[in-house]
């Protein structure tokens, strides 16, 4: 089975069946990154380039190394270093970007719907490596496989997401994947940082922490940014810490093969104790691991790759 | 020579309603009656056949933005006032937000005589409730009320001091310029690209909630009532803003209000797959908040239809939705959109007319209808001319519309100013 489609935006526009595919790629490409010579020629001649209009170390290197264990050229552009900085537009970079005949554009903006725009006007594959607070679709599918790789299932599960829901792309990506895939989605987090409406993707919304961890499969920490103080949000970390932070007695009311999760970059010690982080239950290097397979999956679905190459 | 409109449906809210002829001379009604001239007599008339349609006071439109002085790239005087003969206005009222802002009389001088020498819809300006629509210091209402302000806003802004607003309406009163509030509590909608509810939040957009305008239009209400002086609330969008100034009708408040035709056809819904031609301040609220809309155009609480007119260019709309700027055109498409409301029951013909021209005629102190003695400013509208609308070819430099390729129904035929015709549909034979 091939993937029909051009573009990877958002999880809306994945089907379950399409999302199954992705996942089962990324589960064969991760044996490549384990291999002693971490390189197969599959996408040789092919160029990927890298879009970040926001700083990102994680994503970006993720896309640049999958990109290159495919042997694909790959080339990283910034905000700071394109012609952003001259006044050019997004869709005339892109425009210029697409006449120097690249197979696919990874990239990522501070706006949300940024990629959809630029994704209509390209011919050109586009893959979101995050939209403002919208969405981020490999993010989602790695926190997929990395479920679905340590519970052999995704469906019926309890996922917690616990944190600033409003200001996360990831919380919405993983609201629509984990319940399109079968999951149930309970959200946490200060009043303040749930957004109105969002039990229409969805999810059902506890103030109480406690609630939303107990029995939970998965348990996904987001990441708090010091910066929402000066938006009224909540009043310190300390308190943040004491109400919200993820530690050993809140999560002893989770499932005993919980796992633990975060996109990262952690604050330890804020979202999450510091002992919690590097526990038994964390999988959050885990899930770095396998956001290569899965981007190494999505360069090789998006460019066609099932129809004339193998993954050897 | 005189011009004579003949054998029209003649409809002047309140006081005409009947198959009539319509006699001009001079730039001045002078007659109005049946069969005004047998056949035969009118050889020295420029005559109108008007039959089956319909013929109105001109409309005027209170709130659009022609962007001149300083944006001539998005609309200008002429391109502007040409789009509102177009679609039949004979008047619009152009706010203050240029560059430089209209808060001297140059400014306002330099509006008419750019709008005279268009010779389309009548132009008036509306002038600065404060220096640079800064907030801080009160226009000379006196001398722009002298050069030919019809009213006064800081439309695009609103007057966050309260202190600024309670003088702004005391002050002008000795000038008789109603002040025209854009109600937007800063705190609470900044950051905001759209309404806050779950299609922003599906959408990954930071929302502005209804209370940003709601709180605003309570205060000015508070005001009003405080003064005595009425005040006239621009572009309502919330239900709660319909809700307050009901209430504040109800109690004798001396307040008015607008909205526009996205407010009572479309939701944010419309914002969908980013499209910034669905980008406007105040934003598109949901299915309720229309419904209140047109509760409230229904009911009287809202007196008038205007469109918000705010021409932008690619350069501002093809661009991230976050980033881009906030409004759409509508002079072009006011008509057959708010023919809609009358297909749907919500206001019959005689009361669409009245939010489109009289009452806001009435809220400027302007005279208007169709009456001896008065000029002849004229629309003349075919109800049942179904057609789907074409942006590309706007007589407006900008093309925002979320309304392009809409199937429609009625339009603006004829267009007089002061007995000029200044706009014919190539369809319409006079």
């Amino acid at each position: 089975m091939a993937l029909s489609k051009k573009d990877i935006l958002d999880m809306e526009s994945l089907s379950v069946d399409e999302i199954t595919l992705i996942l089962d790629t990324a589960d064969r490409m991760k044996e490549i990154s384990q291999r002693p010579i971490k390189k197969v020629p599959t996408l040789r001649g092919k160029t990927v380039v890298l879009f970040f209009y926001e700083p990102s170390t994680r994503t970006r290197t993720s896309f640049d190394i999958a990109a290159k264990r495919l042997s694909a050229d790959s080339l990283s552009l910034s905000a700071s270093t394109s012609s952003m900085v001259k006044g050019e537009t997004l869709m005339d970079t892109g425009r210029n970007l697409e006449a120097m005949n690249p197979d696919v554009i990874v990239i990522r903006h501070t706006c949300a719907g940024a990629p959809h725009v630029l994704a209509k006007i390209l011919k050109s594959s586009v893959i979101n490596a995050g939209d403002g607070m919208h969405a981020h679709p490999t993010q989602s599918l790695l926190d997929l496989m990395t479920v679905r790789e340590n519970k052999h299932k995704i469906s019926g599960l309890k996922i917690a997401i616990i944190g600033d829901i409003s200001h996360s792309r990831v919380a919405r990506s993983n609201i629509i994947g984990f319940t399109k895939m079968g999951a149930d989605v309970v959200l946490s987090g200060p009043p303040t940082m749930i957004p109105m409406g969002i039990e229409t993707l969805g999810a059902a919304v506890t103030h109480n922490v406690e609630d939303a961890i107990e029995d939970a499969d998965v348990v996904m920490m987001l990441r708090i940014q010091k910066e929402r103080q000066q938006q009224f949000l909540f009043p310190t970390e300390r308190e943040y810490s004491m109400v919200y932070g993820l530690n050993n007695a809140r999560l002893s009311k989770a499932k005993d093969d919980v796992l633990i999760m975060h996109p990262g970059p952690i604050n330890r010690g804020v979202e999450i104790a510091y002992d919690v982080a590097d526990g038994p239950y964390s999988f959050i290097l885990d899930q770095v691991t396998n956001g290569v397979a899965v981007r190494m999956a999505l360069l090789y679905l998006v460019t066609g790759g099932a129809h004339h190459a193998d993954t050897d | 020579m005189p011009t004579l409109i003949r054998g029209g449906r003649v409809i002047d809210p309140g006081h005409v309603n009947d198959i009539l002829d319509i006699v001009i001379k001079d730039g001045i009604i002078v007659d109005i009656k049946q069969n005004a001239l047998e056949k035969g007599n009118d050889t020295d008339f420029t005559v109108i056949d008007a039959s089956g349609k319909l013929v109105v006071p001109g409309l005027i439109d209170m709130h659009v933005h022609l962007r001149d002085p300083g944006q001539e790239y998005k609309e200008t005087i002429e391109s502007g006032s040409r789009a509102a003969a177009f679609g039949g206005f004979t008047a619009v009222c152009c706010m203050p937000n240029t560059n430089p802002v209209n808060d001297c009389r140059q400014v306002t001088e330099y509006i008419l005589e750019k709008a005279a020498k268009a010779g389309a819809a009548r132009v008036y300006p509306v002038a600065a409730v404060s220096k640079g629509l800064n907030g801080e210091h009160l226009c000379e209402y006196g001398e722009l009320k002298e050069a030919g302000a019809v009213a006064l806003s800081d439309d695009g802004n609103p007057v966050t001091n309260s202190r600024l607003m309670r003088r702004a309406l005391e002050y002008s009163t000795r000038f008789k310029l109603p002040v025209i509030s854009h109600c937007e509590e800063l705190s609470l909608a900044a950051g905001g690209a759209m309404n806050e509810g779950a299609v922003a939040t599906r959408m990954g957009l930071p929302g502005i909630p209804n209370a940003a305008e709601s709180i605003m239009v309570v205060r000015d209400i508070a005001l009003s009532e405080l003064t005595g002086v009425p005040v006239h609330i621009a572009h309502v969008s919330a239900m709660e803003s319909v809700r307050a100034i009901r209430e504040a009708k109800r109690r004798g408040v001396p307040v008015t209000a607008e909205t526009a035709p996205h407010y009572f056809l479309l939701t944010d819904a419309s914002v969908k797959g980013y499209d910034t031609n669905a980008k406007m301040n105040p934003p598109l609220r949901t299915e309720q908040d229309k419904e209140a809309v047109c509760q409230g155009l229904a009911d009287g609480t809202i007196d008038v239809i205007a469109t918000d007119h705010a021409p932008h260019s690619l350069i501002e709309k093809a661009v991230e939705f976050d980033r881009a700027a906030n409004g759409v055109i509508g002079l072009e498409t006011s008509v057959p959109l708010g023919l809609k409301l009358v297909d749907a029951g919500i206001l019959d013909i005689s009361g669409l007319i009245e939010k489109m021209s009289t009452n806001p005629a009435r809220i400027l102190g302007l005279a208007a209808g169709l009456k001896i003695g008065l000029p002849a400013d004229i629309t003349v509208i075919d109800l049942e001319l179904s057609y789907q609308i074409d942006a590309g070819r706007f007589q407006s430099l900008s093309r925002n519309t979320p309304f392009d390729k809409w199937d429609v129904k009625g339009k603006a035929m004829m267009t007089l100013v002061g007995g000029r015709i200044v706009f014919c549909d190539k369809n319409f034979k006079s």
